[in-house]
């Protein structure tokens, strides 16, 4: 029998070399006559362990990391496909303290089966939840859902399965599943792995929505920068359809669901949902006034449940095991577990899945074990480009939704960047306000041209014109962008840039700054 | 990538096989982008036709979007990301050396390469990232990229 080598095929993988790691260890493995079997996995989210090696053994599976070519010959000396020792032996990979720590539900498969694999995915407890569904009515699988507790994984936060009873309780001919997989906010990649590493759970997520508040079709809408997800994404609808699960009779229960893809075309806030609606309809990606809700009046007019890839992704974990084991994690109203994405400046980053609670300081030093760079930690953005900038004394916030508010941050969609004390805070206050000025769809004056105004203000300021008086104004600038936005662009861009004035006020001023 | 020349009959049936989806308009200069590695200015009005929108409507998206381009694509494309993240970890640098390595400035091109910035390829614990011709490189230095560009014209 032939061993089994786990090697990666995530992008993020990749673009550190899997590819050429898999051909050497193909190669190396035919030049010794050792029969092996590799297998291209999702990442298992130790970023930094990465390209990490798996053989399956007796005991369980071994990992080697971080492995590059010129490692494979040694390797193979070392019988790693046996589980040998070498200097890169990490041991079984489910002991791996920085994973074993880890309480995976949303993320529990990825980097451990071939994402492609129908039958990989029903021994790891693939379509269990869809097929209890099947047996439920509408009704029960929303309260289930609502039970759960589970919130929107996108940023907003809002119940799962409100929304969803919003939508069930609509009368419409047609009815659309829409998944938001625009992930566009730096430092979040959490999305794009799960497309990647795991993509049969978003699509049996759909489908249960779909199911829940009959709808018989769907629709990822996903980035352009993510070909492969995309592309992956594809391959699996392919096979759910062959398989006879996405098409007129969903398992062979005689109801329909289909999904397909749409690619955006490279525009931030077309992330924003309604932005979002308008693209897949083929339009400029402008943002809606709300109301009327995407849930009454949503893609075509039609009512429309819209979640976040990990939203849908949560929600077969929740059918196959109950409301009550994904509630019995996590603290007051943020209940279940969130996929934190450690990224920027850190030594060990990726994907850490917990129950909410941890601290941002667990985060940064326990998990990612402080800066790349080896200086001090300054400042940690939460939440992507419109989330706050914290300062170092806020480290022991809570990272659930209600003690970020209360921290004047946004937890978003999870994404967590550190910055080492080479950052210049005012430029990041300024990229704030000129991101905000590309990305901006242009409908509220406040966000299209306040972002201008805001960079050239931030510029003065760093170039010591009036500093006093424009730091003012900038404050007045930003009220006025909060308060006459009708998306989070506008409306959350002041948050970074407030958030460096306050916790970084030194670097606002030009004698300090000198 | 290799694209067809452009024409407005492979452009006609390209449109034949989007024209009737649901909001045709963005997946249909998608489509031709696809064929003909751009969307030249006389596409607007067939897709206008094809879709049974008014020119404007179709000007609109088309200027909208940061992927769609109206002019020939460049033999080589390197997209660097100078989001928050990438930022963190020394991007301007990275951004600053491949404009030397290159010759060319952020957002302009020569005869060989396009330089663009990005916002986040998703590979934000491996940064600075770039993407060379559709490849994602992590931990990017100028000089891989342009043995990356090299290697393959």
């Amino acid at each position: 029998m032939s061993i089994r080598i786990y090697v990666p095929k995530d992008a993020a993988v990749r673009s550190i070399g899997a590819d050429y790691v898999a051909l050497a260890i193909e190669a190396e493995s035919a030049k010794r006559g050792i029969s092996i079997d590799i297998v291209r996995n999702g990442t298992r989210g130790a970023l930094w362990l990465e390209p990490m090696v798996e053989v399956e053994t007796r005991e369980g599976r071994v990992a080697y990391g971080p492995v590059t070519v010129s490692d494979v010959d040694s390797l193979f000396d070392a019988s790693f496909h046996m589980g040998g020792q070498h200097k890169l032996s990490l041991g079984l990979t489910e002991d791996i303290p920085w994973l074993a720590r880890q309480d995976r539900v949303t993320f529990a498969r990825v980097g451990v089966i071939d994402p492609l694999s129908l039958a990989d995915y029903q021994e790891h407890g693939g379509l269990v939840g869809l097929r209890r569904a099947l047996t439920l009515e509408q009704e029960e699988i929303v309260t289930e859902v609502t039970q759960s507790g589970l919130r929107g994984r996108g940023g907003a936060g809002f119940p799962a399965g409100i929304k969803w009873r919003t939508v069930m309780a609509t009368q419409s001919d047609q009815k659309f599943i829409c998944c938001n997989a625009d992930e566009g906010d730096s430092g979040t990649f959490a999305d794009r792995m799960l497309m990647e590493g795991d993509p049969f759970t978003l699509l049996e997520g759909m489908t249960i929505a779909g199911l829940a508040v009959g709808a018989s079709e769907g629709v990822v809408y996903i980035r352009s920068e993510y070909p492969a997800a995309y592309a992956t994404l594809n391959q699996a609808i392919e096979f759910a359809r062959a398989f006879g699960w996405l098409g007129d009779n969903v398992l062979g229960s005689g109801r329909a669901f289909d999904i397909r893809t749409r690619l955006g075309g490279g525009s931030y806030v077309c992330g924003e949902e309604t932005a979002m609606l308008e693209s897949i309809e083929g339009k400029r990606g402008v943002v809606r006034s709300k109301p009327p809700l995407p849930a009454i009046f949503g893609l075509f007019g039609k009512p429309t449940v819209i979640n976040n890839v990990l939203t849908l992704a949560t929600v077969p974990a929740i059918l196959a095991d109950g409301a009550d084991a994904y509630m019995a994690r996590g603290v007051g109203r943020s209940v279940g577990t969130q996929v934190f994405q450690l990224g920027g400046n850190i030594a060990r980053g990726g994907i850490v899945e917990t129950a909410f609670g941890v601290t941002l300081e667990e985060l940064v030093n326990d998990y990612g074990s402080g800066t790349l760079s080896g200086l001090p930690v300054r400042a940690v953005q939460v939440g992507g480009p419109l989330g706050a900038y914290l300062p170092v004394s806020s480290l022991n916030v809570s990272m659930d939704y209600e003690s970020l508010l209360a921290a004047g941050g946004m937890l978003g969609h999870g994404g967590v960047v550190v910055f080492d004390e080479s950052v210049d805070m005012a430029q990041q206050a300024k990229f704030a306000m000129e991101f905000c000025a590309v990305e901006s769809c242009g409908k509220c004056t406040p966000c299209r041209l306040g972002s201008t105004r805001g960079a050239e203000t931030i510029l003065k300021i760093m170039n010591g014109e009036d500093v006093q008086d424009n730091k003012k104004l900038l404050l007045d600038l930003c009220e006025v962008m909060t308060d006459g936005s009708l998306c989070a662009m506008g409306g959350l861009t002041p948050l970074p840039v407030r958030s460096a004035m306050l916790h970084f006020s030194e670097d606002f001023d030009r004698r300090a700054r000198a | 990538m290799s694209f067809t020349p452009w024409s407005s009959e492979a452009a006609s049936a390209v449109l034949d096989t989007t024209r009737d989806k649901p909001g045709p308009v963005l997946i249909s200069l998608q489509a031709l982008q696809n064929a003909f590695g751009y969307v030249p200015k006389e596409a607007v009005e067939m897709v206008a036709k094809a879709c049974n929108v008014s020119r404007a409507d179709v000007h609109g998206v088309l200027t909208f979007y940061h992927d769609l381009r109206t002019s020939p694509p460049p033999r080589n494309s390197v997209r660097i990301c100078v989001a928050e993240a990438c930022q963190s970890v020394g991007s301007q640098r990275l951004v600053d050396e491949t404009e030397r390595v290159f010759g060319t400035r952020m957002d302009e091109s020569n005869e060989d390469v396009e330089l663009k910035s990005v916002y986040c390829l998703g590979n934000c614990a491996l940064g600075p990232s770039a993407m060379v011709n559709g490849e994602l490189i992590g931990r990017s230095t100028a000089d891989a990229l342009h043995h990356l560009v090299k290697a393959k014209s």
